[in-house]
């Protein structure tokens, strides 16, 4: 049994919301220099050399690289032999956001009821998921999400006959749907299988691995490669307003799932795709 | 074609902008998201007057994050317009002369844009920290209990942007798709 006190994971928390809403990770930064090496399309280069001179001044001046710096999602993987101490876990990560979106001036985006509609002022809650792995260690993973692309994303749930064309066509009907609205270029987080909610949650957590990484499913990384070709003759471009980078990955997660079923998720981002982890 | 101008914008400029162009805007401009624009609506329907008079004047939809000591803003990109439509048509009717946000609009806001020679521009979604670099002051002008979501009067200053729907209905992101 290891003992871990709140408070280091609120301190981490804070500081985590800091930093991703300032630099965005080494794998999207890659992903966006490597548009603009490949974009052909004059107006598409132009934009994407703004989205690479806005990361400099955000990092330079901490400024956040967008205004929206979104709800916070956190992914807690807690390994079983730890034993939290000192206070109740929830609190202490909301108290982490709260800290990190004051103290690094981020905005507030939360409300605190979605129809009374009052800003919390904090940014609190954010949405937590738990997982208890094996091992006394607790990886937290931070993946702010702004509501441009958000608004965007759709679940759909297939039928087992509409196989993988359906999967594919659901995916590019989404990007299609979402067209200049998600800030593209974006990056796509699809779930597929499980249940309603577990495909849901799949496509979220698709959104947090890196850009550039592929599935270690051989015809799920085929379908990875597909759908972000076809992604790209799409014609949306940077900022929607044309060109061959419409998406800069596609990351696709798998779970079993029904005899009846085919759930399909698709988690939309816009290239701000921020996410960060750490273990503690 | 490439233009600076002035805001608030006459009509006559705006006739002249067509789907396309780069336009760098000077001058005041006014923020307004969805929780103005709900509060606006409801004004008008208890018959009140608005608390910023639009007439000619340009509405960005955007709600900056917090200034650091010295900055008169924070990051400060569009936000999503088509979530304003509900509520566009009528602010148009009324006198606002342009408006600045990102992504599609509704064909009742397309109506009301070529029925009053408005003008729908977008600028880069994502870049806010960009952007903020236009933006020489900001003041909040209403509705300051909304935080983000208030009403501020911002001096830019060569703020990029795109005509995307120009005074005769022409839409650029229908062109591309």
């Amino acid at each position: 049994m290891r003992e871990i006190d709140v408070s280091v994971i609120t301190d981490n928390v804070a500081e985590m919301c800091i930093s991703v809403n300032h630099f965005l990770s080494d794998d999207m930064k890659c992903a966006i220099e490597k548009s603009y090496d490949n974009e052909k399309n004059e107006l598409g280069k132009v934009i994407l050399e703004k989205l690479k001179d806005n990361l400099q001044i955000a990092g330079e001046e901490m400024i956040p690289i967008c205004q929206d710096t979104g709800m916070a999602v956190i992914i807690m993987k807690v390994g079983q032999d730890v034993h939290f101490t000192g206070g109740n876990i929830e609190d202490a990560i909301n108290e982490g956001v709260r800290k990190g979106y004051t103290e690094g001036f981020l905005r507030k985006s939360v409300v605190d009821d979605p129809l009374i509609r009052n800003n919390t002022k904090d940014n609190t809650p954010a949405v937590i998921h738990y997982f208890i792995v094996p091992g006394d260690k607790v990886e937290i993973t931070l993946a702010p999400k702004g509501f441009g692309s958000e608004n965007m994303s759709k679940l759909y749930m297939l039928k087992p006959a509409d196989g993988i064309e359906g999967v594919k066509n659901a995916v590019l009907q989404a990007v299609k749907d979402a067209g200049p609205n998600a800030c593209p270029p974006m990056v796509l987080g699809v779930g597929i299988g499980g249940t309603f909610e577990k495909a849901a949650l799949l496509s979220k957590m698709a959104l947090t691995r890196e850009v550039g990484s592929h599935s270690e499913l051989p015809h799920i990384k085929e379908l990875e490669e597909e759908l972000l070709e076809k992604i790209n003759e799409l014609n949306i471009g940077p900022a929607g307003l044309g060109g061959s980078t419409t998406a800069m990955g596609v990351n696709i997660e798998t779970y079993a799932t029904h005899i009846a079923g085919l759930p399909v998720a698709v988690n939309i981002c816009c290239h701000v795709n921020r996410h960060i982890k750490k273990v503690i | 074609m490439e233009y600076h101008i002035e805001a608030p914008i006459s009509k006559d400029v705006l006739s002249k902008l067509r789907t396309g162009d780069n336009v760098y805007i000077t001058g005041t401009i006014y923020t307004a998201r969805d929780a103005a624009h709900k509060r606006m609506d409801e004004t008008l329907n208890k018959g009140d007057e608005l608390p910023v008079d639009l007439k000619g004047n340009v509405i960005y939809y955007m709600g900056p994050s917090p200034a650091r000591e010295g900055k008169p803003i924070g990051s400060a990109g569009p936000t999503t317009a088509s979530r304003m439509d509900k509520y566009t048509p009528r602010l148009l009717d009324l006198g606002l002369g342009a408006m600045i946000g990102k992504g599609k609009r509704s064909p009742e806001v397309h109506d009301a844009i070529v029925r009053n020679g408005s003008v729908y521009f977008a600028a880069i979604g994502g870049a806010g920290a960009l952007l903020s670099k236009c933006i020489k002051e900001s003041e909040v002008v209403a509705y300051d209990d909304l935080g983000t979501e208030a009403i501020r009067k911002l001096r830019v200053e060569d703020f990029p942007v795109f005509v995307v729907i120009d005074s005769t209905g022409d839409d650029l992101y229908l062109k591309n798709n």
